[in-house]
């Protein structure tokens, strides 16, 4: 088999399940026959209830965990280890705080061994991308939260990867500022034209996004459903929630998802 | 319609513009500097001059208590005279030596053992009880021992130093590498760090709070360990002045040695601060309230 197998999806989950067993020995199914499908650009947005497993399966792509049963690939081939074709962007903060955003940015292309003239140049045309030009030098809790997302995207996205993850990476923001950065993160995908993952809670979020939303169960997560996303780019962000198309797409895809909510605050509340 | 007449400026209150504002509380944060200063002063003159009258007066002996001006004037004795060892800066030189030699073996160990068994599980699993069992004895007996082993040089009381040190360091670092945030050390990896990049440039950063936590205590410990070793057998060295002043009845000798040893472990823990706060400039300044 070749490195890259033509026509394969960029990403493909088959039938993966995937359990936790705790020290007391009692195990836990997280994903089960879980089947999912990205192609090459595709902005593919997953949704559920808390707990059902959306985050297990980003780990399960980089690599970080294994699955229990099934297989995950990645441009067709098994993952084994971390891919250095991944980028990922969390929902908490992962910038090293003792490092000014430039050092922070130019982390990756260093840790693969890039000249450090070159890292440091590929640095700034990233955070000039992201318009922090001016915060080269300032340290991660001198920023807005905004501003620390950006730092994150620049860092990211300078290693050029051909699949990025994101696992609710605005869920931390403000309202007005997660609009700025949906249009920030559309605009740096269409330059780069990778495969996306993005977890989400939020189902407008989702909408306004993606080229499709799978909407999970609640916990053992599988998928519920998938819907095609058919409003055309680009998209304004400001505006894309109030257009009827939205609000339709958002109505449906509501009414499937609300059961599953349902279902979860239950369980939660069984359990607790 | 009813008219709504402003009110005259004249009775605005003062100190409501933001630079009056500012004004008002740069000045309060002046006052309570020098109240904390002044009180910081007055305690030390009342303790001082307590001291001083309670032993001119004789209401305690000055012969086992000493009192303050005996203890300047023994003090300005072995500065400009020696003591009746030698020098008083060869004894100084030489339980520095120790302290340092000890702090900085101890620190480097406690570092590199910390951070090793705090990134594999498998390790610290097994070593752990033995680390427990070890720190349970009580440092400084092992003074004698050491003695025996390495005689009454140096090296026992680098060694003792070591140990006091060691322990300290080791255990915060362990605990720094644990809890390093695990959301870092994963993206760290996704960025493309191998082991070692991950060690050097995340897991030992995020410990490093915790590690000069620790070393501002250890220094102290190194000055102990050395102290008690020459306490115990030594030819120099301030612990033996402050023996030797036990053995003649010499109280205004073991204070002296008791603030020369104060002047050291202050200007180390100065210097130990400057170097902190330089590697930490990422963090954090806390504000002011303002009332």
């Amino acid at each position: 088999m070749s490195a890259q197998t033509p026509d394969a999806p960029s990403i493909e989950l088959i039938n993966v399940s995937r359990r936790f067993i705790a020290p007391t020995g009692k195990s836990l199914t997280a994903l089960k026959d879980f089947t999912m499908r990205v192609d090459e650009g595709e902005f593919v947005a997953v949704v559920g209830p808390t707990g059902c497993g959306k985050s297990t399966t980003l780990n399960l792509i980089t690599g970080l965990n294994k699955p229990s049963a099934g297989e995950v690939r990645i441009f067709g081939q098994p993952v084994s280890g971390i891919d250095p074709r991944i980028g990922f962007v969390f929902q908490t903060d992962a910038l090293f705080p003792w490092r000014n955003v430039i050092d922070n940015v130019v982390a990756g292309p260093m840790f693969r061994g890039r000249p450090k003239a070159e890292a440091y140049q590929a640095a700034r045309d990233w955070l000039s991308r992201v318009g922090l030009s001016k915060f080269e030098h300032h340290y991660p809790h001198q920023l807005s939260g905004g501003m620390r997302k950006r730092v994150s995207l620049a860092q990211t996205f300078i290693n050029e990867p051909k699949i990025l993850l994101m696992d609710e990476p605005f869920s931390a923001l403000d309202v007005q500022t997660r609009v700025l950065m949906h249009e920030e993160l559309l605009k740096l995908w269409a330059g780069s034209k990778a495969s996306v993952i993005f977890v989400t809670h939020d189902l407008e979020e989702a909408i306004a996004l993606a080229d499709k939303v799978y909407v999970l169960t609640s916990g053992p997560g599988m998928v519920k459903s998938v819907y095609p996303i058919g409003i055309p780019r680009p998209r304004v962000m400001a505006e894309i929630r109030y257009e009827p198309q939205f609000i339709d797409i958002a109505h449906t895809i509501w009414n499937d998802l609300r059961d599953e909510v349902q279902r979860s605050y239950r369980q939660a509340g069984l359990a607790a | 319609m009813t008219d709504i007449t402003l009110e005259d400026r004249s009775t605005v209150p003062v100190g409501t513009s933001d630079a009056e504002i500012e004004q008002a509380a740069l000045t309060s944060l002046r006052k309570r500097r020098q109240t904390v200063l002044f009180w910081r002063l007055a305690i030390l003159v009342a303790l001082l001059g307590g001291w001083e009258l309670a032993g001119r007066m004789t209401w305690i002996d000055p012969f086992f208590y000493s009192i303050p001006t005996a203890i300047v004037a023994r003090l300005y004795e072995w500065i400009t005279q020696g003591t009746s060892e030698g020098p008083l800066w060869y004894h100084l030189y030489v339980t520095m030596e120790e302290s340092l030699a000890g702090f900085f073996s101890g620190a480097i160990t406690g570092v590199i053992i910390g951070v090793a068994l705090g990134r594999n599980k498998m390790l610290s699993d097994v070593f752990s009880i033995y680390i427990k069992l070890i720190n349970s004895v009580p440092r400084v007996v092992l003074a004698p021992i050491f003695i025996m082993l390495f005689g009454l040089g140096l090296g026992s009381k680098i060694a003792l130093s070591f140990v006091m040190v060691f322990f300290v360091v080791f255990s915060n670092a362990f605990q720094g590498v644990v809890e390093a945030d695990r959301n870092m050390i994963a993206n760290a990896m996704i960025l493309g760090a191998n082991q070692w990049q991950l060690t050097r440039h995340v897991i030992i950063p995020s410990a490093m709070s915790w590690i000069f936590a620790s070393l501002h205590v250890s220094f102290g410990f190194a000055i102990i360990g050395a102290i008690v070793g020459e306490f115990v057998g030594s030819r120099y060295g301030i612990g033996l002045l402050i023996n030797i002043a036990k053995g003649s009845f010499d109280a205004s000798g073991m204070y002296a040695a008791i603030i020369i040893i104060m002047v050291v472990a202050l200007i180390a823990e100065y210097l130990m601060t400057s170097v902190e706060k330089r590697l930490a400039k990422w963090r954090p300044v806390p504000q002011h309230d303002t009332h």
